[in-house]
């Protein structure tokens, strides 16, 4: 666990716009009282129940299985920040329970909001390899767990929102140029109007980190796993589309406009010496963009995205060894990121040429419900 | 929610009071006509199923929301107040409050998904079992003691599985 897994730096994958794919599956056990309402003597007893078969599972071999009251409330924050717990588990102690498998790819939640959330998480867009994962984790867990199911409403989960396959799909995704060409709040719109659910990734609404925002699934109930994993590629396909399209619209229309923002996001990031995460997530943000354009040799962008992993609070302080304060953390954020842009080249200005964007066709067609 | 009378799907609810609380029933319609339910002359079948004397005979049809879950106490209150639930009993509990609110959520109120391998199978026994135990009913009705004894034998062995 001292590393980030493979998935959060996004190697050999492309993503370079569909940065993370997750699935998250939730299931309960049958007539036990759920997390939330059981009692303390109840919840443990439910905990004892199913960690000894989450912890026996293939996949777990090798893994990190802990009790929330056996962790520091800094590891806690650090298993949130690289999405392996929820926040809300976090907030857990006795008999709340994260089995977390070696490559970190694969999560299980004892005793969060219900009594087991499973999740996957990949680099690019990897919905179904995801969700046969989990599913295959959840078969091989319900021959010796009776899970609570019903004919009609499917798998019974503690909140109504979760019913029937209990399946969250979503995605993370890069969208710095949607923003910087003020597309974004069009293209949000339109993913709203089709029933999924969109947010900044550290936010809500268009007010984003390091433009990243996450899209997912909001009905569980009425249609098969599927359907909703194949809506969501169908829509998450044509938002990259949009992306793609502004990047290459910014580069046709004013390329010494988006040289100039990288470049000065290289030096802000390689001499500032204190930086709160939101300014420091917005230039990586473009930095990350940048690489994705050619304008840095290979290997930038998976850089960027360790940074961004790095840089969040409960990291930093791992990284210096203890507890920090708001302005000590600025400061040793800054400190990280000087080191790591010393190890990057600097931006490759000249090398774009009218030659890559001539033959692009830009459409402005945000559309989904016809496709 | 099951039919009292015969598994299919319940859809009327039938309560009344008697000595020391409330008694309820669960039907499905076919039943439910034919115990006279629908027919506010009619109590007989209804008296047999309460199995004791009603202290007054007022039908009411009620939606299926009760006050609380008998299987774990959470109440109906407490979901309205924090919109969870306290187990998976509680969806029949208070079904007819959840279901308006699932088609409004969702894009559909029928499952589609995934049916675990495990619980198809013991929902079938269930089902089996709950037949068997029928058919031994009118085995004994009928005085036919040898089909009775395979019968109880069988269904003792179903149990042991299901449990
Ligand atoms: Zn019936
Ligand atoms: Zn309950």
């Amino acid at each position: 666990m001292k590393h980030p897994a493979d998935w959060m730096i996004g190697k050999n994958v492309n993503n370079e716009v569909v940065v993370t794919s997750r699935i998250r599956l939730a299931r309960n056990l049958r007539d036990l009282s759920f997390p939330g309402w059981a009692k303390k003597a109840e919840r443990v007893a439910a905990m004892d129940k199913m960690r000894p078969k989450v912890e026996a599972l293939k996949v777990m071999k090798n893994g990190f299985s802990h009790e929330l009251s056996e962790l520091e409330p800094l590891q806690k924050q650090v298993l949130v920040e690289r999405h392996l717990i929820s926040r809300e588990q976090a907030a857990r102690g006795q008999g709340s329970a994260a089995v977390v498998d070696r490559g970190q790819r694969l999560s299980l939640m004892i005793n969060e909001e219900d009594h087991l959330r499973m999740q996957s998480i990949r680099a690019g867009l990897r919905l179904r390899e995801a969700h046969q994962l989990l599913s295959k984790v959840d078969s091989a867990l319900e021959k010796d767990l009776e899970f609570a199911y019903d004919d009609e409403l499917g798998y019974l989960t503690a909140c109504p929102t979760n019913l029937g396959t209990g399946m969250r799909a979503s995605a993370m995704l890069h969208l710095p140029a949607l923003v910087l060409t003020e597309q974004i709040g069009q293209v949000l719109q339109a993913v709203n109007k089709i029933g999924l659910a969109v947010r900044g990734l550290f936010g809500e609404g268009t007010e984003s980190l390091g433009h990243l925002f996450q899209i997912s699934n909001q009905a569980t109930l009425g249609e098969s796993e599927e359907v909703i994993i194949s809506r969501l590629e169908r829509v998450i396909a044509q938002i990259e589309t949009h992306e793609t399209n502004a990047r290459l619209k910014m580069l046709e229309d004013e390329p010494n406009q988006l040289s100039d923002k990288i470049g000065r996001a290289y030096g802000i990031l390689g001499y500032a010496t204190m930086f709160d995460s939101k300014e420091a997530f917005s230039h990586i943000s473009l930095l990350r963009m940048g690489a994705a354009m050619g304008y840095f040799p290979e290997g930038t962008m998976q850089a960027c995205d360790s940074m961004m992993m790095e840089i969040q609070p409960a990291h930093l302080q791992l990284h210096a060894g203890a507890e920090l304060e708001p302005e000590e953390r600025d400061i040793i954020r800054a400190e990280i990121l000087r080191s790591r842009l010393q190890t990057l080249t600097a931006p490759a200005i000249n090398i774009i040429t009218n030659d890559i964007v001539g033959g692009s066709e830009i459409t402005g067609d945000l559309n989904f419900e016809n496709e | 929610m099951k039919c009292e009378l015969c598994n299919n799907k319940a859809t009327v609810f039938y309560t009344q009071a008697v000595q020391g609380g409330q008694k309820k029933i669960c039907l499905c319609e076919n039943c439910a006509d034919k115990s006279g339910l629908t027919d506010p002359g009619a109590f007989s079948m209804v008296d047999i199923l309460m199995d004791e004397t009603p202290e007054q005979a007022q039908p009411v049809m009620v939606a299926e929301v009760a006050e609380a879950c008998e299987h774990c106490g959470f109440t109906l209150e407490d979901y309205r107040k924090v919109g969870r639930l306290g187990c998976s009993q509680c969806y029949t509990a208070f079904l007819g409050e959840i279901l308006p609110m699932l088609a409004k959520m969702h894009h559909g109120i029928k499952h589609e998904g995934k049916v675990p391998s495990g619980m198809a199978d013991s929902l079938a026994l269930r089902k089996k079992l709950a037949a068997m135990k029928k058919d031994l009913d009118s085995a004994i009705a009928e005085e036919n003691f040898e089909a009775a004894v395979k019968l109880r034998d069988g269904i003792k062995e179903l149990e042991a599985q299901v449990s």
